[in-house]
This record gives structure tokens, C-alpha cells and sequence, in this order.
């Protein structure tokens, strides 16, 4: 039972990581089109920019890891909006030229990040609490865990705030629905755009900054690789759905770590078999209205 | 000029041309050709030859993805997990099931064409974005599957080295390197042949149609998930082929072949030499080669390392270079190196040239 728990305590961490990383993804794409291969690296410039700060305040308060939390989603948030105003704008509506652009942004960005932090993973430590472990019906879970899930817990009530009560949020929730429409009513989606990368970038660069902590290093690779995770959650939610996006974040991430332990370590296949079956069953995803 | 230009695009002359180039470069070994910056040493050292032949492989492996991408036009985000197969598959058959040269390659070969076949038939489903991410979760199933080294066979992270004992001596050994260097100008003919019989076939007409419009190729009464299959399978097994000759070539198999962002240098080459022209993939690919190779010396040269930080630590990335300038042909140069020779030809002969009016009516 206590394995039973901590696999799924886990899993759900794990699984707010991917959120953080797809809910941005889902979002972009649903607006604008676009599949942004550079979301791993907004997040990896976040995690850099917060171990940099978290090592200059002294790691072991609580003050600078939430410091560095912040300042990783303001990079995050800056380095999106740029790439959106310098590179994806002037791509307009041309979708594979926009992947292109986000591929070639996401090759240099990592050997501009080797360059500068080096290619071996460099160690963090966050507050001492952070390393410790707590009892659940018997299960020791590392406390991390549950930070992770509850910085993605606020962060997908914020997005949901966000596009329900706001005008931008309006003007997003009506663009992913039927852009076309909105551009003749006479609203300059675009700013929105810059919004809605700005928004994915932050998210993945607090996801950069709690992945640190996650994994323990930070390293060049780690948006990579955690952002082909997110490109899977992303379609098994449907593309364009933030529901979407966290049910199958939960789902990818607990069947992977249950499979990782009881199918010898076999949770990466598992993964790939359930993107296959559910493009088979529903090839728009859990919760995506259109293909 | 003009009856130059008509002279020239005749295909007689076209495929002559063709046939002379492939000779001279099938004479390399022999000459002492020496451009200091491209190449290491002269063309007959082994350096050289191994830098040409393992340019004309990734060349023959980029037309390989053009057949998908430029050609079909399906993005696919896995085109490395066939290559991987036709290195690793050699390796493993060769070294684990000791099998002579030419059986192994069989095999290699039937397994390239029956995992390309399984993995299209399920992605080709789906479209469009989703096609892509199919394909780009099966080769990360790949990518596991050969760091997890299950029953020993890939090795892992130390990758697969070329059992040399069922291989030919004329290809083994540093000395061996011009037959090496045939071999691959034969994959990269043969690859080129290939590529432009499909594409003046009737299942590479239909698949092109599918790509302008897929809606009309239905509405004449077409299936193009077959074509769409069909070349996708051609796609992998040659990208198969040419893993199995790189085997040869770089004698071990590493689990950087299996990577995403091998699949991801391939799309950069193709888009760099132009997409849709097959001597856009051939130029990308050798262009390519030859500015990763120089820029990893360049690196680190004592040009670069005697610079100040911000400019130092920039150059000395050849990724960080490369993907740069794919970005900027991306911005600034849509149709690559392939496409500008296209523009320039084609501004000089606008009367007889009546397919850019086709193009604009459409």
C-alpha cells in the first residue's frame, strides 16, 4: 500500500512538471498554431537563472528558493516574449516555418547554454526541507513532490483566472476557438500572441527552477528532454486544451512511474503505447475539439 | 545564354553531367587535390577521404528525408530511428548472431522495412502536427530501447563497435579508406537514383498531388494513405541502407544516432539546402558536414580561445553557429542554397518558365 502511495505521490509531481512545461505548449499551440521546439529551452534558461540566484543569496532559505522561483518564471516569461516579437512574428501564418524557426532557436540556445554553464550537470541544493521526506499512511514521499504539485496547482488556477476574468484572457479563450473570427471583429490578436508566449514561458521556467530541484542538477539537456514528454502529453490532451494538458499530465506521469516499478523500468514504452492507442481511438485527444 | 540554359536542362545532358561528376568523384582517391580551410589534407590521405565519405553518407541520408518531408511532405520527427537501425541492426547481427556480411545486411535490411511499414501505418492516421509527434515518440521509444542496451546488445552508452570478424578485409583498416569512400558514393548514387525514379513515378506524382492538396487527390478517386506509406517505407529503408554503410564507415554505432536532435540536423540540412529540391538535400548535406567539421576546428583554434568571453564562448558552440544561420535562411532565405540557384536561373529565363504562372492562378 505505502509503494502504492508513493508511486502515485510521485507520479503526480512528476506530473506537474510536465504540466508546467504542456500547459504552455497547449496553449501556444491552440492559438496560434505554432509547436514551439524552443519551450525546453525557456525552461532550462529558468532553471540556470534561478540556480545562479539561489547560489549568490545562500541556498538554504526559504526566501531565495522562492526568489529564484520567481525570477526563473520572469526569464522564462522574457525570453518567450522575445523569441515571439523577433522570430515567430514575422513567420505569420506560416506554420512550418514557425517549427522550423523554434528548432533552430532550441539547437543554438542549448550550445549557447553549453557554452556558458558547461555540458556536465552542475549539482543544487534548495531548503533542507526541500531534501527531506514526509509520512503518508506509511509512505515516505520526498517533499519536493508535493511543492512541485503545488506550484502547478497555482499555476493552472492562475492561467484559468487569467483567461476567464481578463480582457486578454477573453480575447485568447475567443482566439483558440475561431482566430479568424476575432481579427474581424477588429482586435489585434497579435499582442495576445505575445502574451500567450510570455505566459508559456513562465510556466516552463518555473518549471525549469522546480525540475532543479526535481532532479537534483541542472544541466543543458533537461528542457530537451523533458519537453518530449510534454509534446506527448500535449497531444494525448488534445492540442489547445489546458484541461486537457493536466489530466494527461497526471495520467502520463503516474502510469509511467507505476510501469517504471512494477514492468522493469519499462514506463517510457508505456508512454509511447498509450500516445499510440489514443491517436488511434481518438486522434484529437482526451479533450481536443479538432484533429 | 538562353540556348546555353536549353541546352543544359535537357535531361540527356542533365544525367551526362551527372554521370561525369560521379566519375570525377570516383577518381578522387587518385588526385591530390588540396583546399586548405575545407578539407584536412590532401584528397588521397584517409582523413580527407573519411571527411568526403561521411559527407556524401549524411547527403544520401538527407535525400532520404527529403523523399518524406520535401517530397510527401510529412513531417516526420523520427527519421532517425531508421538510420539507427541500419547501424545498429548491422552491428548487432554481425557481432551477436555472427552472420557473413551480405546475410546480415539482409536482414538489416528486412528490419528497416518492416519497422518503417509498422511505424507509417499507425503515424499515418494522424496528420499534420500530430504525424509528427507519433513519429517523434517512436524514435524516443528507439533512443530508450538502445540505453537501456537490453540482453546486451547495443551496448548502451558506450555504443556498439563493428565486429570486424565476418567483414571483408578491403574494408577494414585506415588504409582500406578509398573502398570505404566508393562504398558511400555508391549509397549516394544509388540513394539519388532512387529518390528521382519515385518521384517520376506515378506513386510519386500522386504523393506530391497529396501534399498541394490532398482534398482533390480524393475527390479523383485516390487512397493517399497507400502513396503516403509507401513512400515513408521507401524514405526509411534507404535511410536504413545508409546506416548500414555508416556502420562501415565510422566502425560503431553510438546512441547519438537515435537522438531527437539527430532527426532535427537532418530537417536543418534539408531546409538549408532547400526544401523540395533533391540537389538541395545532396549540397545541404555535404555543406553541412564540411561547416560542422571546419567550426569544430575552428573552435578550437587559438583564434577563437584568445578572444574575450562574449565573443569566445559563442564560437566556440559550432551548434550554436549552425543554428544560427539555419534560422537566419530560415527568416531570410526561404528555399535554402538550392533555392536561390533556382531564383537566379529562373529571373534570366522568366519567358519560358510557364510553371510560376500555374503557380500564381492556383
Amino acid at each position: 500500500m505505502s509503494t502504492v502511495i508513493l508511486l502515485l505521490i510521485t507520479g503526480l509531481g512528476l506530473g506537474a512538471l510536465y504540466f508546467l512545461v504542456a500547459s504552455g505548449l497547449s496553449l501556444i499551440y491552440g492559438l496560434m498554431g505554432v509547436l514551439n521546439f524552443a519551450h525546453g529551452s525557456f525552461l532550462t534558461l529558468g532553471a540556470f537563472a534561478g540556480w545562479e540566484l539561489a547560489r549568490r543569496t545562500g541556498a538554504d532559505n526559504w526566501l531565495s528558493f522562492v526568489a529564484s522561483v520567481l525570477l526563473g518564471a520572469v526569464v522564462g516569461a522574457v525570453f518567450a516574449a522575445l523569441t515571439e516579437l523577433l522570430l515567430i512574428r514575422r513567420l505569420y501564418e506560416r506554420h512550418i516555418e514557425q517549427v522550423l524557426v523554434t528548432v533552430g532557436l532550441a539547437l543554438s540556445s542549448v550550445a549557447l547554454f553549453d557554452g556558458i554553464w558547461g555540458t556536465d550537470p552542475v549539482y543544487v541544493s534548495g531548503p533542507s526541507w526541500m531534501g527531506g521526506t514526509t509520512d503518508v499512511f506509511g509512505a515516505s514521499i520526498p517533499n519536493n513532490r508535493f511543492v512541485l504539485i503545488l506550484a502547478a496547482v497555482l499555476v493552472l488556477l492562475g492561467i484559468v483566472l487569467f483567461l476567464k476574468y481578463t480582457r486578454f484572457g477573453l480575447i485568447i479563450r475567443a482566439g483558440v476557438e475561431n482566430r479568424s473570427m476575432v481579427t474581424a471583429l477588429g482586435i489585434d490578436v497579435r499582442r495576445a500572441f505575445t502574451v500567450v508566449f510570455a505566459i508559456g514561458g513562465a510556466a516552463a521556467g518555473i518549471g525549469g527552477v522546480l525540475a532543479a530541484s526535481y532532479y537534483g542538477y541542472v544541466s543543458s539537456s533537461i528542457g530537451g528532454s523533458l519537453l518530449i514528454f510534454a509534446f506527448i502529453v500535449t497531444v494525448i490532451g488534445g492540442l489547445g486544451s489546458l484541461s486537457g494538458a493536466a489530466i494527461a499530465a497526471a495520467l502520463v506521469a503516474v502510469l509511467q512511474q507505476f510501469a517504471n516499478f512494477y514492468l522493469g523500468g519499462t514506463g517510457d514504452f508505456v508512454v509511447v503505447l498509450l500516445l499510440a492507442v489514443v491517436l488511434l481511438v481518438r486522434p484529437s485527444g482526451l479533450l481536443g475539439s479538432k484533429a | 545564354m538562353t540556348r546555353v540554359r536549353s541546352f543544359l536542362s535537357q535531361p540527356l545532358v542533365k544525367w551526362g553531367l551527372a554521370g561525369i561528376l560521379v566519375a570525377f568523384l570516383a577518381i578522387v582517391p587518385m588526385l591530390a587535390i588540396d583546399i586548405p580551410g575545407v578539407f584536412p589534407g590532401p584528397t588521397y590521405t584517409p582523413g580527407t577521404l573519411q571527411l568526403l565519405a561521411f559527407s556524401m553518407l549524411i547527403a544520401s541520408l538527407a535525400l532520404s528525408y527529403h523523399l518524406i518531408f520535401g517530397v510527401a511532405g510529412l513531417l516526420s520527427f523520427g527519421h532517425a530511428l531508421y538510420f539507427a537501425i541500419g547501424a545498429y541492426g548491422l552491428g548487432i547481427t554481425l557481432r551477436h548472431f555472427g552472420l557473413e556480411l551480405l546475410p546480415a545486411i539482409v536482414v538489416t535490411f528486412v528490419a528497416g522495412l518492416f519497422v518503417a511499414a509498422a511505424v507509417g501505418a499507425l503515424s499515418l492516421r494522424v496528420t499534420g502536427i500530430s504525424f509528427a509527434m507519433v513519429t517523434l515518440a517512436f524514435a524516443q521509444a528507439g533512443s530508450v530501447l538502445v540505453r537501456k542496451n537490453p540482453g546486451k546488445l547495443t551496448g548502451g552508452d558506450e555504443g556498439l563497435a563493428l565486429d570486424t570478424t565476418h567483414v571483408p578485409d578491403f574494408f577494414i583498416g585506415v588504409l582500406q579508406t578509398k573502398n570505404l569512400y566508393w562504398l558511400c558514393l555508391g549509397v549516394l548514387v544509388l540513394v539519388f537514383l532512387v529518390t528521382s525514379w519515385f518521384e517520376r513515378s506515378r506513386a510519386g506524382h500522386v504523393v506530391a498531388a497529396t501534399r498541394e492538396n490532398e482534398l482533390r487527390v480524393r475527390v479523383i478517386g485516390i487512397r493517399p494513405y497507400f502513396v503516403k506509406l509507401l513512400t515513408f517505407v521507401i524514405g526509411g529503408v534507404l535511410a536504413t541502407l545508409v546506416g548500414m554503410a555508416y556502420l562501415l564507415l565510422q566502425s560503431s554505432a553510438t546512441q547519438k544516432l537515435v537522438s531527437a536532435d539527430f532527426t532535427l540536423t537532418l530537417l536543418v540540412i534539408v531546409v538549408l539546402g532547400g526544401v523540395g529540391y533533391r540537389w538541395g538535400a545532396v549540397i545541404g548535406g555535404i555543406v553541412y558536414t564540411f561547416l560542422d567539421q571546419r567550426l569544430t576546428a575552428f573552435a578550437s583554434s587559438d583564434a577563437v580561445s584568445g578572444l574575450p568571453d562574449i565573443l569566445r564562448v559563442p564560437l566556440s558552440q559550432p551548434l550554436f553557429i549552425l543554428g544560427t544561420l539555419f534560422i537566419l535562411v530560415v527568416l531570410f532565405l526561404p528555399g535554402g542554397i538550392a533555392g536561390v540557384g533556382a531564383r537566379l536561373s529562373r529571373s534570366r529565363m522568366r519567358a519560358d518558365e510557364p510553371r510560376t504562372v500555374l503557380e500564381e492562378l492556383t
